[in-house]
């Protein structure tokens, strides 16, 4: 029997570009490049292995996003996902963490998944919750911030690695994996995976597909509310100096000066 | 008065500096009622009643050990349901955030994380974050349901306000997916003596001008001499020269201490998003052009094989 894997992906704003809030507040993506989270190159990169070393196994890549975000699924395909989901709808403007789950976790459920992988937070967000919300929505297993995964009968293995200890897990399918950015370095797309992620399907679906009511997501149905967003003041000017034999014991002054030592 | 739910991060019953900051915060929206959980739990009692819990809930079982997230969430949800709390606050750790997610859709509520600073508002608690590398900074709050917010450490300085902090016990029945990830073996982290990187007052970085495992004791140095924790950048990391557990970064630790000191590190903006809310930033250099220069309060342009080891030994002589 198939493996059927879904990869959550997300298109983020350009975190090298100029990246601020629009008027009202949410994340303004027309000023800057948008692409798929790095972060969630490594979990469509596990996805492959886990595929790879399975008998049967399809990889299907979700996002939900604006019209644009269709160049993150493009990029999981080149990669070597074979199918792609992409939930598209004006009403999910502004859309917090607990609304995207609801939303991911319905679109999850429609497709059909034994494996859920996700990358262990979104590189624009970077709360790093959404798995934990999936696996809560989907009623299964959390197998959570991996550096290593693996899958063999119907089980799933990884390491995590905490502040405290690194700790071995198990859990059985269907199950919500999130890996991290020690997981294992994320191919590059060949010429050929380009050229092939052209030719593989993605579907739209809106939220009349999902079953799911305009003001359950969006800014208005946002279980959260930003009330303002200030840029940060630059930084005035500090002392920079040059070192000419006496650069540790100008900088042990200054320290001084501060009162750290 | 309002009573606001906190969540307890001890290890055997030593709470952690992060919770003890939480305390002070949730006192300025209501009464705290702590939650400890696991083996210690009972213990925890002291410190926290020192620093203002009128109430410690506690309970322990196999199935936090055993278990991955599930019996705390249940755990936590069984508290708020026995206290019907104003707030749920959660220390931002990598756990307590899934902790903190998980409950808030259990119990229908909007979830904030990462705040840096806390304050009561005509709605409900206000919450700061920072945003896009900390080049912004954000009020919000929870608009559905009751306010479950993770607080990051050093958002608070800690304050003693000793109350009752009379220990109950709680029941809590687990659910049928509380077995669902089991722990099959755990690795405790071999302790190196120094602060806990997120926590520490002063964090002294190493990056790709350490040039080498083996160089990185020219760093631990100087963050021993200071009594700080060591963090190092993606590069050096990748480079295999520091675990990554000390990564400092995007995708690694978000740090915010008194003082950082930045040695070979040049600043891109994935290093830049995990330490730029430092309060006051130095850094080492050869390259006068280096982007982290452009945040920092004292650079020096140098080669750190020279100056780290003459500031070490100024420190040293210096603290006498």
């Amino acid at each position: 029997m198939s493996l059927r894997i879904v990869v959550t992906v997300k298109y983020v704003p350009d975190a090298t570009g100029d990246r601020h809030f629009a008027d009202d507040l949410t994340v303004d993506r027309d000023d800057v490049d948008g692409l798929l989270s790095e972060l969630d190159e490594y979990a469509v990169e596990q996805a492959l292995q886990i595929a790879e070393d399975a008998d049967d196994a399809e990889i299907t890549v979700l996002t939900v996003g604006p019209e644009d975000a269709k160049d993150a699924l493009r990029k999981a395909l080149s990669m070597g996902a074979d199918k792609a989901i992409h939930v598209e709808d004006d009403d999910l403007h502004g859309t917090d963490a607990i609304g995207t789950s609801l939303v991911l976790a319905k679109a999850i459920e429609k497709a059909g998944f034994d494996l859920v992988v996700s990358g262990m937070a979104s590189t624009d967000g970077t709360a790093g919750i959404v798995p934990a919300l999936l696996a809560e929505r989907l009623g299964v297993p959390q197998v959570t911030l991996l550096s290593e995964v693996s899958v063999e009968d119907g089980v799933v293995k990884g390491r995590r690695d905490g502040d405290s200890a690194s700790e071995q897990l198990e859990a059985s399918l269907p199950a919500v994996v999130s890996v991290t950015d020690q997981s294992g370095e994320a191919r590059y797309p060949s010429f050929k995976g380009i050229m092939v992620a052209k030719k593989k399907p993605v579907q739209s679906w809106d939220l009349s597909d999902l079953d799911i009511e305009a003001d359950e997501v969006g800014l208005g149905g946002s279980w959260t509310k930003v009330d303002s967003a200030t840029e940060r003041p630059a930084r005035t000017a500090g002392t920079i100096v040059k070192d000419e034999g006496e650069g540790g014991k100008q900088l042990a002054e200054f320290l001084a000066g501060q009162k750290f030592i | 008065m309002a009573e606001v739910l906190v969540y307890v991060d001890h290890v055997d019953g030593a709470v952690r500096k992060p919770t003890l900051e939480l305390l002070t915060l949730a006192r300025r929206i209501g009464e705290p009622v702590a939650v400890a959980l696991g083996s210690g739990a009972e213990n925890t009692a002291a410190a926290l009643a020192e620093h203002g819990a009128v109430k410690v809930l506690t309970h322990d079982a196999a199935e936090y050990a055993d278990y991955l997230v599930v019996p705390k969430v249940d755990a936590l949800q069984a508290a708020y349901e026995a206290v019907s709390p104003a707030a749920v606050l959660v220390p931002s750790s990598a756990e307590g955030k899934e902790i903190a997610a998980r409950l808030a859709v259990r119990i229908g509520s909007g979830i904030i994380t990462d705040a840096t600073d806390l304050e009561a508002g005509d709605e409900g608690p206000v919450a700061t974050q920072s945003a896009f590398a900390a080049s912004f900074t954000t009020k919000s709050r929870v608009a559905k349901g009751t306010p479950v917010i993770t607080v990051k450490p050093n958002s608070a300085a800690v304050e003693a306000a000793p109350a009752a902090g009379a220990v109950e016990a709680l029941a809590v029945a687990f659910s049928d997916k509380a077995t669902g990830t089991k722990v099959t073996a755990r690795t405790p982290r071999e302790s190196t003596g120094r602060p806990e990187l997120t926590e520490a007052a002063i964090v002294v970085s190493g990056g790709r001008g350490v040039n080498g495992a083996e160089n990185f004791s020219i760093i631990e140095n100087l963050a021993d001499s200071l009594g700080a924790a060591v963090g190092a950048s993606r590069a050096a990391v990748d480079a295999g020269w520091y675990p990554h557990t000390n990564q400092v970064g995007q995708t690694g630790k978000s740090v915010s201490p008194q003082l950082y000191i930045a040695s070979g590190i040049s600043g891109a903006i994935q290093h830049r998003a995990g330490m730029q809310t430092s309060k006051t930033i130095v850094a080492i250099n050869k390259d006068a052009e280096a982007p982290i220069f452009d945040l920092v309060d004292y650079g020096v342009v140098g080669d750190l094989f020279d100056v780290v080891p003459q500031l070490t030994e100024e420190i040293k002589t210096r603290k006498g």
